[in-house]
Protein backbone atom coordinates (compact mmCIF):
# COMPACT_ATOMS: atom_id res chain seq x y z
CA UNK A 1 0.00 0.00 0.00
CA UNK A 2 1.30 3.46 -1.61
CA UNK A 3 1.79 5.70 1.95
CA UNK A 4 0.51 9.94 1.57
CA UNK A 5 1.58 12.13 3.79
CA UNK A 6 -1.21 15.29 4.32
CA UNK A 7 -1.43 18.31 6.28
CA UNK A 8 -1.75 22.13 5.55
CA UNK A 9 1.35 24.27 6.13
CA UNK A 10 2.08 27.50 7.98
CA UNK A 11 0.48 29.19 10.46
CA UNK A 12 -2.89 27.74 8.76
CA UNK A 13 -5.84 26.26 10.92
CA UNK A 14 -7.99 25.37 7.92
CA UNK A 15 -9.12 21.81 8.74
CA UNK A 16 -12.22 21.13 6.92
CA UNK A 17 -10.83 20.61 3.46
CA UNK A 18 -8.10 18.44 5.11
CA UNK A 19 -10.29 15.56 6.82
CA UNK A 20 -12.28 15.60 2.89
CA UNK A 21 -8.63 14.75 1.77
CA UNK A 22 -7.83 12.21 4.20
CA UNK A 23 -11.32 10.58 3.61
CA UNK A 24 -10.66 10.75 -0.42
CA UNK A 25 -7.87 8.83 0.04
CA UNK A 26 -8.19 6.57 2.73
CA UNK A 27 -11.05 5.22 0.81
CA UNK A 28 -9.33 5.14 -2.30
CA UNK A 29 -6.91 2.39 -0.95
CA UNK A 30 -3.93 4.60 0.31
CA UNK A 31 -2.06 4.64 3.38
CA UNK A 32 -3.32 8.42 4.26
CA UNK A 33 -0.78 9.72 7.39
CA UNK A 34 -2.33 13.16 8.43
CA UNK A 35 -0.38 15.46 10.79
CA UNK A 36 -2.74 18.39 10.28
CA UNK A 37 -3.49 22.20 10.85
CA UNK A 38 0.08 24.43 11.73
CA UNK A 39 2.04 22.01 10.53
CA UNK A 40 5.82 23.16 9.14
CA UNK A 41 7.64 21.57 6.31
CA UNK A 42 10.29 19.73 8.89
CA UNK A 43 6.94 17.98 10.32
CA UNK A 44 5.98 16.86 6.67
CA UNK A 45 9.72 15.87 5.60
CA UNK A 46 9.72 14.25 9.23
CA UNK A 47 6.55 11.97 8.72
CA UNK A 48 7.49 11.17 5.53
CA UNK A 49 10.98 9.77 6.68
CA UNK A 50 9.28 7.40 9.50
CA UNK A 51 6.53 6.20 7.07
CA UNK A 52 8.78 6.06 4.03
CA UNK A 53 5.82 8.05 1.91
CA UNK A 54 5.41 8.14 -1.06
CA UNK A 55 4.35 11.42 -1.95
CA UNK A 56 3.37 14.82 0.57
CA UNK A 57 0.71 16.56 -0.19
CA UNK A 58 1.24 19.74 1.03
CA UNK A 59 -2.63 21.99 1.55
CA UNK A 60 -2.73 25.96 1.99
CA UNK A 61 -5.87 27.77 2.57
CA UNK A 62 -4.79 31.53 3.93
CA UNK A 63 -2.56 32.86 0.62
CA UNK A 64 0.78 32.55 2.21
CA UNK A 65 1.58 29.27 0.63
CA UNK A 66 4.21 30.42 -1.23
CA UNK A 67 6.59 31.70 1.82
CA UNK A 68 6.06 28.64 3.44
CA UNK A 69 6.66 26.07 0.37
CA UNK A 70 9.83 27.91 -0.46
CA UNK A 71 13.08 25.28 0.01
CA UNK A 72 11.02 22.50 0.59
CA UNK A 73 12.51 20.22 -1.70
CA UNK A 74 15.75 21.31 -0.73
CA UNK A 75 15.26 19.93 2.53
CA UNK A 76 13.58 17.07 1.09
CA UNK A 77 17.18 16.46 -0.40
CA UNK A 78 19.05 16.82 2.87
CA UNK A 79 17.13 14.65 4.50
CA UNK A 80 17.16 11.44 2.29
CA UNK A 81 13.94 11.50 0.42
CA UNK A 82 14.94 13.83 -2.89
CA UNK A 83 12.57 11.41 -4.82
CA UNK A 84 9.73 11.71 -3.42
CA UNK A 85 6.47 13.15 -4.80
CA UNK A 86 5.13 16.72 -3.56
CA UNK A 87 1.90 17.53 -4.42
CA UNK A 88 0.54 21.69 -3.20
CA UNK A 89 -3.22 22.95 -3.52
CA UNK A 90 -5.32 25.25 -2.36
CA UNK A 91 -5.65 28.91 -2.21
CA UNK A 92 -1.53 29.02 -2.40
CA UNK A 93 -1.18 32.60 -3.02
CA UNK A 94 -2.58 36.01 -2.17
CA UNK A 95 -4.90 38.16 -4.37
CA UNK A 96 -6.16 37.01 -8.37
CA UNK A 97 -2.66 36.14 -10.17
CA UNK A 98 -2.79 34.34 -13.50
CA UNK A 99 -2.77 30.84 -12.39
CA UNK A 100 -0.18 29.92 -15.04
CA UNK A 101 2.69 31.84 -13.29
CA UNK A 102 1.94 30.67 -10.00
CA UNK A 103 1.98 27.03 -11.35
CA UNK A 104 5.40 27.95 -12.90
CA UNK A 105 6.81 29.29 -9.78
CA UNK A 106 5.77 26.19 -7.31
CA UNK A 107 7.16 23.79 -10.64
CA UNK A 108 10.44 26.00 -10.34
CA UNK A 109 10.20 25.30 -6.49
CA UNK A 110 10.36 21.58 -7.05
CA UNK A 111 6.60 20.92 -6.88
CA UNK A 112 5.53 18.00 -8.54
CA UNK A 113 1.81 18.46 -9.39
CA UNK A 114 0.18 22.31 -8.40
CA UNK A 115 -3.69 22.56 -8.15
CA UNK A 116 -5.40 26.12 -8.32
CA UNK A 117 -8.41 27.04 -5.78
CA UNK A 118 -11.25 25.17 -5.81
CA UNK A 119 -9.55 21.53 -7.31
CA UNK A 120 -12.26 18.72 -6.23
CA UNK A 121 -9.41 15.86 -4.50
CA UNK A 122 -10.96 13.58 -7.22
CA UNK A 123 -9.07 15.47 -10.11
CA UNK A 124 -5.67 15.25 -8.18
CA UNK A 125 -6.36 11.77 -6.89
CA UNK A 126 -6.37 10.88 -10.94
CA UNK A 127 -3.05 12.76 -11.26
CA UNK A 128 -1.62 10.72 -7.86
CA UNK A 129 -2.67 7.03 -8.98
CA UNK A 130 -0.50 7.90 -12.46
CA UNK A 131 2.36 8.87 -10.46
CA UNK A 132 2.85 6.51 -7.64
CA UNK A 133 1.40 3.75 -10.61
CA UNK A 134 -1.74 2.27 -9.07
CA UNK B 1 0.42 -7.76 62.96
CA UNK B 2 2.60 -7.70 59.33
CA UNK B 3 5.56 -6.12 58.85
CA UNK B 4 6.96 -4.85 55.36
CA UNK B 5 10.66 -3.47 54.57
CA UNK B 6 11.07 -1.29 51.78
CA UNK B 7 14.56 -0.82 50.36
CA UNK B 8 16.40 1.77 47.76
CA UNK B 9 19.57 0.64 46.87
CA UNK B 10 20.35 4.26 45.85
CA UNK B 11 23.85 5.70 44.23
CA UNK B 12 25.00 6.84 47.62
CA UNK B 13 22.89 5.73 50.00
CA UNK B 14 20.91 2.58 51.20
CA UNK B 15 17.73 3.28 52.71
CA UNK B 16 15.43 1.58 54.25
CA UNK B 17 11.78 1.83 55.29
CA UNK B 18 10.08 -0.48 57.34
CA UNK B 19 6.02 -0.18 57.45
CA UNK B 20 3.35 -1.61 59.51
CA UNK B 21 0.36 -2.85 57.20
CA UNK B 22 -2.02 -3.08 60.44
CA UNK B 23 -1.48 0.56 61.97
CA UNK B 24 -1.44 1.78 58.33
CA UNK B 25 2.06 3.44 59.35
CA UNK B 26 6.32 4.12 58.64
CA UNK B 27 7.53 1.96 61.58
CA UNK B 28 11.03 3.42 61.19
CA UNK B 29 13.50 4.59 58.43
CA UNK B 30 17.17 4.44 58.08
CA UNK B 31 20.26 4.41 55.60
CA UNK B 32 23.51 3.57 55.50
CA UNK B 33 26.15 3.77 52.24
CA UNK B 34 25.11 1.49 49.47
CA UNK B 35 28.52 -0.83 49.02
CA UNK B 36 27.55 -2.44 46.00
CA UNK B 37 31.43 -1.72 45.00
CA UNK B 38 32.44 -4.74 47.54
CA UNK B 39 29.53 -6.53 48.47
CA UNK B 40 25.99 -5.33 48.41
CA UNK B 41 24.76 -6.84 51.46
CA UNK B 42 27.63 -5.15 53.92
CA UNK B 43 25.82 -2.00 53.47
CA UNK B 44 22.28 -3.36 54.00
CA UNK B 45 23.20 -4.77 57.20
CA UNK B 46 24.79 -1.75 58.81
CA UNK B 47 21.59 0.03 57.81
CA UNK B 48 19.17 -3.00 59.05
CA UNK B 49 21.08 -2.40 62.23
CA UNK B 50 20.79 1.10 62.61
CA UNK B 51 16.88 0.24 61.43
CA UNK B 52 16.56 -1.93 64.62
CA UNK B 53 19.03 0.19 67.18
CA UNK B 54 15.97 3.03 66.39
CA UNK B 55 13.22 0.97 66.75
CA UNK B 56 14.53 -0.56 70.15
CA UNK B 57 15.13 -4.10 68.89
CA UNK B 58 14.64 -6.72 65.50
CA UNK B 59 11.44 -7.37 63.86
CA UNK B 60 10.36 -9.88 61.53
CA UNK B 61 9.78 -8.64 58.16
CA UNK B 62 6.77 -10.35 56.09
CA UNK B 63 8.05 -9.08 52.69
CA UNK B 64 11.72 -7.59 51.89
CA UNK B 65 11.60 -6.10 48.70
CA UNK B 66 13.84 -3.31 47.01
CA UNK B 67 14.28 -0.85 44.35
CA UNK B 68 18.07 -0.17 42.97
CA UNK B 69 19.98 2.88 41.16
CA UNK B 70 23.02 1.51 42.50
CA UNK B 71 26.12 0.93 40.63
CA UNK B 72 25.59 3.52 37.74
CA UNK B 73 21.46 3.02 37.62
CA UNK B 74 20.44 1.65 34.38
CA UNK B 75 22.63 3.13 31.38
CA UNK B 76 21.03 3.41 28.03
CA UNK B 77 21.43 4.38 24.33
CA UNK B 78 17.89 5.12 22.22
CA UNK B 79 18.32 4.55 18.70
CA UNK B 80 15.65 5.61 16.58
CA UNK B 81 15.15 7.27 12.96
CA UNK B 82 13.84 11.08 13.22
CA UNK B 83 14.89 12.99 16.09
CA UNK B 84 11.83 14.95 16.34
CA UNK B 85 9.63 11.41 16.04
CA UNK B 86 11.45 7.77 16.91
CA UNK B 87 14.26 8.93 18.37
CA UNK B 88 12.27 11.04 21.10
CA UNK B 89 9.71 8.26 21.95
CA UNK B 90 12.59 5.70 22.38
CA UNK B 91 14.11 8.49 24.61
CA UNK B 92 11.06 8.90 26.45
CA UNK B 93 10.33 5.32 26.67
CA UNK B 94 13.97 4.73 28.49
CA UNK B 95 13.18 7.59 31.11
CA UNK B 96 9.59 6.09 31.94
CA UNK B 97 11.59 2.51 32.66
CA UNK B 98 13.21 4.32 35.16
CA UNK B 99 16.79 4.45 32.35
CA UNK B 100 19.45 7.06 31.98
CA UNK B 101 19.38 7.74 28.69
CA UNK B 102 23.40 8.05 28.37
CA UNK B 103 24.04 7.63 24.48
CA UNK B 104 20.71 9.19 21.66
CA UNK B 105 21.24 8.40 18.16
CA UNK B 106 19.54 8.92 14.83
CA UNK B 107 19.15 7.93 11.55
CA UNK B 108 22.39 5.54 10.31
CA UNK B 109 24.30 4.90 13.21
CA UNK B 110 27.92 4.96 12.71
CA UNK B 111 30.92 2.72 13.83
CA UNK B 112 32.04 5.46 16.25
CA UNK B 113 28.97 5.97 17.83
CA UNK B 114 28.75 2.08 18.54
CA UNK B 115 31.84 2.31 19.99
CA UNK B 116 30.29 4.82 22.29
CA UNK B 117 28.11 1.96 23.41
CA UNK B 118 30.73 0.31 24.53
CA UNK B 119 33.17 2.63 25.97
CA UNK B 120 30.49 4.17 27.94
CA UNK B 121 29.69 0.45 29.49
CA UNK B 122 25.49 0.72 28.23
CA UNK B 123 23.06 -1.87 30.21
CA UNK B 124 20.71 -2.21 27.18
CA UNK B 125 19.88 -0.62 24.10
CA UNK B 126 16.49 0.12 22.60
CA UNK B 127 16.31 0.22 18.89
CA UNK B 128 13.41 2.02 17.34
CA UNK B 129 12.90 3.88 13.85
CA UNK B 130 10.26 3.72 11.87
CA UNK B 131 6.18 3.87 12.15
CA UNK B 132 4.59 0.59 11.54
CA UNK B 133 4.34 0.00 7.64
CA UNK B 134 6.99 2.73 7.30
CA UNK B 135 10.96 2.71 6.71
CA UNK B 136 12.40 -0.44 7.49
CA UNK B 137 15.76 0.50 5.93
CA UNK B 138 17.75 2.12 8.89
CA UNK B 139 16.46 -0.13 11.64
CA UNK B 140 17.89 -3.06 9.43
CA UNK B 141 21.48 -1.02 8.55
CA UNK B 142 21.31 -0.04 12.65
CA UNK B 143 20.70 -3.67 13.83
CA UNK B 144 23.16 -5.13 10.90
CA UNK B 145 26.14 -2.53 11.89
CA UNK B 146 25.48 -3.76 16.07
CA UNK B 147 25.93 -7.54 14.84
CA UNK B 148 28.99 -6.68 12.96
CA UNK B 149 30.55 -4.83 15.40
CA UNK B 150 29.90 -8.08 17.96
CA UNK B 151 26.95 -5.97 20.30
CA UNK B 152 26.25 -8.57 22.43
CA UNK B 153 24.55 -6.33 25.70
CA UNK B 154 20.87 -6.45 25.58
CA UNK B 155 18.72 -5.26 22.52
CA UNK B 156 15.24 -4.48 22.72
CA UNK B 157 13.77 -4.10 19.16
CA UNK B 158 10.93 -1.83 19.47
CA UNK B 159 10.57 -0.19 16.00
CA UNK B 160 8.49 -0.67 12.19
CA UNK B 161 6.51 -4.09 12.84
CA UNK B 162 7.05 -4.90 9.11
CA UNK B 163 10.91 -5.20 9.64
CA UNK B 164 10.64 -7.89 13.01
CA UNK B 165 11.44 -11.09 10.79
CA UNK B 166 14.39 -9.75 9.26
CA UNK B 167 15.91 -8.45 12.72
CA UNK B 168 15.00 -11.44 14.36
CA UNK B 169 17.05 -12.75 11.39
CA UNK B 170 19.79 -10.19 12.39
CA UNK B 171 19.80 -11.05 15.71
CA UNK B 172 20.13 -14.70 15.27
CA UNK B 173 22.63 -14.55 12.66
CA UNK B 174 24.92 -12.48 14.75
CA UNK B 175 24.37 -14.21 18.06
CA UNK B 176 22.81 -11.36 19.92
CA UNK B 177 20.93 -11.02 22.69
CA UNK B 178 18.08 -9.43 21.43
CA UNK B 179 14.73 -8.91 22.06
CA UNK B 180 11.46 -7.98 20.13
CA UNK B 181 8.80 -6.48 20.99
CA UNK B 182 5.63 -3.52 19.97
CA UNK B 183 6.51 -0.33 17.65
CA UNK B 184 7.53 2.75 20.36
CA UNK B 185 5.57 4.88 17.93
CA UNK B 186 3.47 2.51 15.36
CA UNK B 187 1.41 6.13 13.88
CA UNK B 188 3.34 9.34 13.55
CA UNK B 189 2.90 11.24 16.54
CA UNK B 190 1.43 8.54 18.23
CA UNK B 191 3.32 7.07 21.45
CA UNK B 192 3.05 3.41 22.63
CA UNK B 193 5.16 3.05 26.23
CA UNK B 194 3.81 0.07 27.63
CA UNK B 195 5.02 -2.69 26.17
CA UNK B 196 9.19 -1.67 25.45
CA UNK B 197 8.99 0.15 29.15
CA UNK B 198 8.16 -3.79 30.50
CA UNK B 199 10.65 -5.23 28.23
CA UNK B 200 13.24 -2.94 30.18
CA UNK B 201 12.25 -3.77 33.38
CA UNK B 202 12.54 -7.27 32.90
CA UNK B 203 15.96 -7.18 31.23
CA UNK B 204 17.25 -4.83 34.29
CA UNK B 205 15.71 -7.23 36.54
CA UNK B 206 16.92 -10.36 34.96
CA UNK B 207 20.34 -10.01 34.07
CA UNK B 208 21.36 -6.19 34.69
CA UNK B 209 21.37 -6.55 38.50
CA UNK B 210 23.17 -9.42 38.41
CA UNK B 211 26.06 -7.48 36.04
CA UNK B 212 25.76 -5.26 38.26
CA UNK B 213 26.76 -7.32 41.82
CA UNK B 214 22.96 -6.44 42.76
CA UNK B 215 21.44 -9.30 42.50
CA UNK B 216 23.42 -10.94 45.42
CA UNK B 217 21.18 -9.03 47.84
CA UNK B 218 18.52 -11.53 46.64
CA UNK B 219 19.66 -14.58 49.23
CA UNK B 220 18.67 -12.32 52.06
CA UNK B 221 15.64 -10.15 50.46
CA UNK B 222 12.70 -11.39 48.48
CA UNK B 223 13.75 -9.25 45.51
CA UNK B 224 14.50 -6.46 43.62
CA UNK B 225 11.87 -5.49 41.94
CA UNK B 226 11.83 -2.09 39.95
CA UNK B 227 14.70 0.67 39.02
CA UNK B 228 14.51 3.29 41.56
CA UNK B 229 13.06 5.86 39.61
CA UNK B 230 10.40 3.78 38.00
CA UNK B 231 9.25 3.04 41.67
CA UNK B 232 9.41 7.05 42.36
CA UNK B 233 7.57 7.18 38.94
CA UNK B 234 4.69 4.56 39.94
CA UNK B 235 4.58 6.65 43.69
CA UNK B 236 3.30 10.21 41.54
CA UNK B 237 1.18 8.16 39.58
CA UNK B 238 -0.76 6.53 42.48
CA UNK B 239 -0.12 9.79 44.64
CA UNK B 240 -1.91 11.90 41.85
CA UNK B 241 -4.44 9.37 40.88
CA UNK B 242 -5.66 7.79 44.10
CA UNK B 243 -7.00 4.44 44.51
CA UNK B 244 -10.40 2.92 45.35
CA UNK B 245 -12.39 5.47 47.94
CA UNK B 246 -9.12 6.67 48.77
CA UNK B 247 -8.81 10.14 46.59
CA UNK B 248 -5.95 11.30 45.20
CA UNK B 249 -4.38 14.78 44.93
CA UNK B 250 -5.10 15.57 41.65
CA UNK B 251 -2.02 17.02 39.02
CA UNK B 252 1.32 17.13 40.04
CA UNK B 253 4.87 17.49 39.70
CA UNK B 254 7.66 15.65 41.54
CA UNK B 255 11.27 17.33 41.55
CA UNK B 256 14.06 14.83 42.93
CA UNK B 257 17.28 16.92 42.96
CA UNK B 258 20.04 14.45 43.55
CA UNK B 259 23.85 13.84 43.67
CA UNK B 260 24.24 12.83 40.01
CA UNK B 261 21.13 13.76 38.67
CA UNK B 262 17.51 16.22 38.62
CA UNK B 263 14.66 13.89 37.82
CA UNK B 264 10.99 15.60 36.80
CA UNK B 265 7.93 14.17 36.94
CA UNK B 266 4.68 15.12 35.78
CA UNK B 267 1.36 13.26 36.20
CA UNK B 268 -0.89 15.92 34.36
CA UNK B 269 -2.69 15.43 30.66
CA UNK B 270 -1.26 17.20 28.21
CA UNK B 271 -3.16 20.47 27.84
CA UNK B 272 -6.97 21.54 29.68
CA UNK B 273 -7.49 24.09 27.19
CA UNK B 274 -9.48 23.84 24.41
CA UNK B 275 -8.20 27.05 22.68
CA UNK B 276 -4.77 25.09 21.85
CA UNK B 277 -3.90 23.32 19.09
CA UNK B 278 -1.73 20.88 20.26
CA UNK B 279 1.44 19.69 17.99
CA UNK B 280 4.26 17.61 18.04
CA UNK B 281 4.93 13.58 19.45
CA UNK B 282 2.33 12.79 21.99
CA UNK B 283 2.83 13.33 25.74
CA UNK B 284 3.25 10.74 28.19
CA UNK B 285 0.32 11.10 31.27
CA UNK B 286 2.57 10.38 33.55
CA UNK B 287 6.33 11.95 31.79
CA UNK B 288 9.68 11.80 33.56
CA UNK B 289 12.89 13.80 31.89
CA UNK B 290 16.29 13.10 33.55
CA UNK B 291 18.77 15.83 33.27
CA UNK B 292 22.37 14.15 33.80
CA UNK B 293 24.09 17.48 34.30
CA UNK B 294 22.03 19.14 36.58
CA UNK B 295 23.20 17.43 40.31
CA UNK B 296 24.72 18.57 43.68
CA UNK B 297 27.41 16.53 43.69
CA UNK B 298 28.66 14.41 40.15
CA UNK B 299 26.96 16.77 38.33
CA UNK B 300 27.61 19.94 39.43
CA UNK B 301 30.15 20.90 37.49
CA UNK B 302 27.24 20.87 34.84
CA UNK B 303 25.35 23.60 36.63
CA UNK B 304 28.34 25.95 36.01
CA UNK B 305 28.35 24.51 32.14
CA UNK B 306 24.78 25.82 31.45
CA UNK B 307 25.49 29.15 32.93
CA UNK B 308 27.47 31.56 30.77
CA UNK B 309 30.22 33.80 31.56
CA UNK B 310 28.53 37.20 32.61
CA UNK B 311 25.76 35.10 35.07
CA UNK B 312 28.90 32.96 36.63
CA UNK B 313 30.49 36.57 37.61
CA UNK B 314 27.26 38.45 38.17
CA UNK B 315 26.97 35.38 41.05
CA UNK B 316 30.40 35.72 42.16
CA UNK B 317 29.24 39.77 42.51
CA UNK B 318 26.40 39.45 43.78
CA UNK B 319 26.43 36.46 46.29
CA UNK B 320 29.96 37.00 47.17
CA UNK B 321 31.55 34.05 46.73
CA UNK B 322 33.55 32.21 43.88
CA UNK B 323 30.59 29.33 42.45
CA UNK B 324 33.56 28.02 40.53
CA UNK B 325 35.39 26.80 43.10
CA UNK B 326 32.37 25.91 45.29
CA UNK B 327 31.19 23.39 42.68
CA UNK B 328 34.80 21.58 42.19
CA UNK B 329 34.77 21.46 45.43
CA UNK B 330 31.57 19.18 45.76
CA UNK B 331 32.62 17.24 42.45
CA UNK B 332 35.78 16.10 44.33
CA UNK B 333 34.27 15.10 47.67
CA UNK B 334 30.89 13.99 46.01
CA UNK B 335 30.05 12.34 49.61
CA UNK B 336 30.13 15.91 51.26
CA UNK B 337 27.55 17.18 53.41
CA UNK B 338 26.93 20.70 54.36
CA UNK B 339 29.25 21.70 57.70
CA UNK B 340 28.52 25.05 58.21
CA UNK B 341 26.03 28.02 57.04
CA UNK B 342 27.97 28.77 54.05
CA UNK B 343 28.07 25.20 52.18
CA UNK B 344 23.87 25.14 53.29
CA UNK B 345 23.74 28.50 50.88
CA UNK B 346 25.62 27.28 48.12
CA UNK B 347 23.50 23.93 48.46
CA UNK B 348 20.57 25.70 48.57
CA UNK B 349 21.64 28.06 45.80
CA UNK B 350 23.00 24.92 43.33
CA UNK B 351 19.37 23.51 44.19
CA UNK B 352 17.53 26.27 43.27
CA UNK B 353 19.97 26.66 39.97
CA UNK B 354 19.02 22.89 39.16
CA UNK B 355 15.24 22.90 39.90
CA UNK B 356 14.96 26.21 37.29
CA UNK B 357 16.79 24.38 34.21
CA UNK B 358 14.98 20.71 34.90
CA UNK B 359 11.83 22.75 34.64
CA UNK B 360 12.96 24.81 31.57
CA UNK B 361 13.70 21.45 30.10
CA UNK B 362 10.18 20.02 31.24
CA UNK B 363 7.84 22.15 30.35
CA UNK B 364 5.31 23.01 27.46
CA UNK B 365 5.67 25.73 25.05
CA UNK B 366 2.81 27.87 23.92
CA UNK B 367 2.73 30.61 21.35
CA UNK B 368 0.67 33.34 19.87
CA UNK B 369 -0.30 32.41 15.63
CA UNK B 370 -1.92 34.92 13.86
CA UNK B 371 -4.17 33.64 11.36
CA UNK B 372 -6.04 35.40 8.69
CA UNK B 373 -8.99 33.30 11.24
CA UNK B 374 -7.18 35.46 14.13
CA UNK B 375 -5.24 34.78 17.05
CA UNK B 376 -4.58 30.58 17.76
CA UNK B 377 -2.56 29.04 19.81
CA UNK B 378 0.13 26.53 19.47
CA UNK B 379 1.62 24.49 22.14
CA UNK B 380 4.65 21.74 22.30
CA UNK B 381 5.31 19.41 25.10
CA UNK B 382 2.60 19.46 28.52
CA UNK B 383 0.73 22.47 29.94
CA UNK B 384 1.73 22.37 33.67
CA UNK B 385 -0.03 25.88 34.69
CA UNK B 386 -2.74 24.51 36.28
CA UNK B 387 -0.46 22.12 38.09
CA UNK B 388 -2.24 21.68 41.80
CA UNK B 389 0.96 20.51 44.00
CA UNK B 390 4.48 20.69 43.54
CA UNK B 391 6.34 18.24 45.58
CA UNK B 392 10.15 18.08 46.65
CA UNK B 393 12.00 14.87 47.39
CA UNK B 394 16.01 14.01 47.37
CA UNK B 395 18.29 15.01 50.63
CA UNK B 396 19.04 19.00 49.13
CA UNK B 397 15.21 19.70 49.65
CA UNK B 398 14.48 17.34 52.56
CA UNK B 399 17.29 18.79 54.29
CA UNK B 400 17.22 22.57 53.14
CA UNK B 401 16.19 25.25 55.66
CA UNK B 402 14.37 26.78 52.77
CA UNK B 403 12.76 24.35 50.96
CA UNK B 404 9.81 26.36 49.19
CA UNK B 405 12.43 28.92 47.95
CA UNK B 406 14.04 25.47 45.91
CA UNK B 407 10.47 24.27 44.81
CA UNK B 408 9.45 28.39 43.67
CA UNK B 409 11.67 28.06 41.04
CA UNK B 410 9.97 25.43 38.88
CA UNK B 411 7.09 27.94 39.11
CA UNK B 412 7.29 31.15 36.16
CA UNK B 413 9.56 33.28 38.79
CA UNK B 414 10.90 35.24 35.37
CA UNK B 415 7.37 35.77 33.86
CA UNK B 416 8.08 33.84 30.60
CA UNK B 417 5.10 34.04 28.94
CA UNK B 418 6.23 31.11 26.60
CA UNK B 419 6.80 28.82 29.34
CA UNK B 420 4.07 26.68 30.63
CA UNK B 421 5.26 25.94 34.13
CA UNK B 422 3.18 25.71 37.25
CA UNK B 423 1.16 28.86 38.32
CA UNK B 424 -0.17 28.75 41.53
CA UNK B 425 0.75 25.57 43.22
CA UNK B 426 1.17 24.49 46.68
CA UNK B 427 4.94 23.25 47.79
CA UNK B 428 4.92 19.67 49.58
CA UNK B 429 7.58 17.79 50.49
CA UNK B 430 8.40 13.81 50.86
CA UNK B 431 9.91 14.47 54.39
CA UNK B 432 10.78 10.97 55.27
CA UNK B 433 12.46 9.92 51.95
CA UNK B 434 10.04 7.60 51.27
CA UNK B 435 8.60 8.11 47.43
CA UNK B 436 10.27 5.32 45.92
CA UNK B 437 9.66 2.78 49.09
CA UNK B 438 5.78 3.46 48.31
CA UNK B 439 6.63 2.86 44.67
CA UNK B 440 7.52 -0.40 45.64
CA UNK B 441 4.47 -1.05 48.37
CA UNK B 442 2.20 0.12 45.62
CA UNK B 443 3.54 -3.09 43.78
CA UNK B 444 1.79 -5.33 46.97
CA UNK B 445 -0.62 -2.98 48.18
CA UNK B 446 -1.78 0.25 46.31
CA UNK B 447 -4.02 1.52 49.12
CA UNK B 448 -1.89 1.17 52.07
CA UNK B 449 1.20 3.14 49.47
CA UNK B 450 -1.41 5.78 49.14
CA UNK B 451 -2.79 6.26 52.31
CA UNK B 452 1.44 6.47 53.92
CA UNK B 453 2.11 9.11 51.44
CA UNK B 454 -0.66 10.80 52.12
CA UNK B 455 0.07 11.15 55.58
CA UNK B 456 4.04 11.96 55.13
CA UNK B 457 4.33 14.31 52.33
CA UNK B 458 3.29 17.20 53.62
CA UNK B 459 2.82 21.09 53.34
CA UNK B 460 5.70 23.35 54.15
Amino acid sequence: MKTIVIGVIGADVHAVGNKIIEFTLSNAGYHVVNIGVLSSQEDFINAAIETAADLILVSSLYGHGEIDCRGMREKCIEAGIADICLYVGGNIVVGKQDFSEVKTRFLEMGFNRVYPPGTPIDDALKDIREDLGE
Amino acid sequence: MANYLLIDFGSTFTKLCAIDTEAEDIIETASYFTTVDTDIRAGYHEALNRLFMKIGSPIEFEQVIACSSAAGGLKMAAIGLVEELTVEAAKRVCLGAGAKVDLVFSHHINKSEIQQIIDRKIDIILLAGGADGGNSECVLFNANLLGEMGIHIPIIYAGNKSAQDEIRDTFEQYGMDGYICDNVMPKVNVMNIDPARDMIRQIFLDKIIEAKGIKAIESEIDAVILPTPNAVLEAAKLLSEGYLDESGLGDIVVLDIGGATTDMYSICSVSRRSDVIVSGLEEPFAKRTVEGDLGMRYSAPGIIKSLSQQEIEFINKEKNVDIEEEVQKRYNDVKSLPQNAHDEFIDQFLAEVCAYRAMHRHVGRIEEVYTPMGKVYNQTGKDLTDIKYVIGTGGVIINSNDKENILRRTTNILHNPTELRPQDPLFLVDQKYILAAMGLLKQKNPYLALRIMKKYIVEI
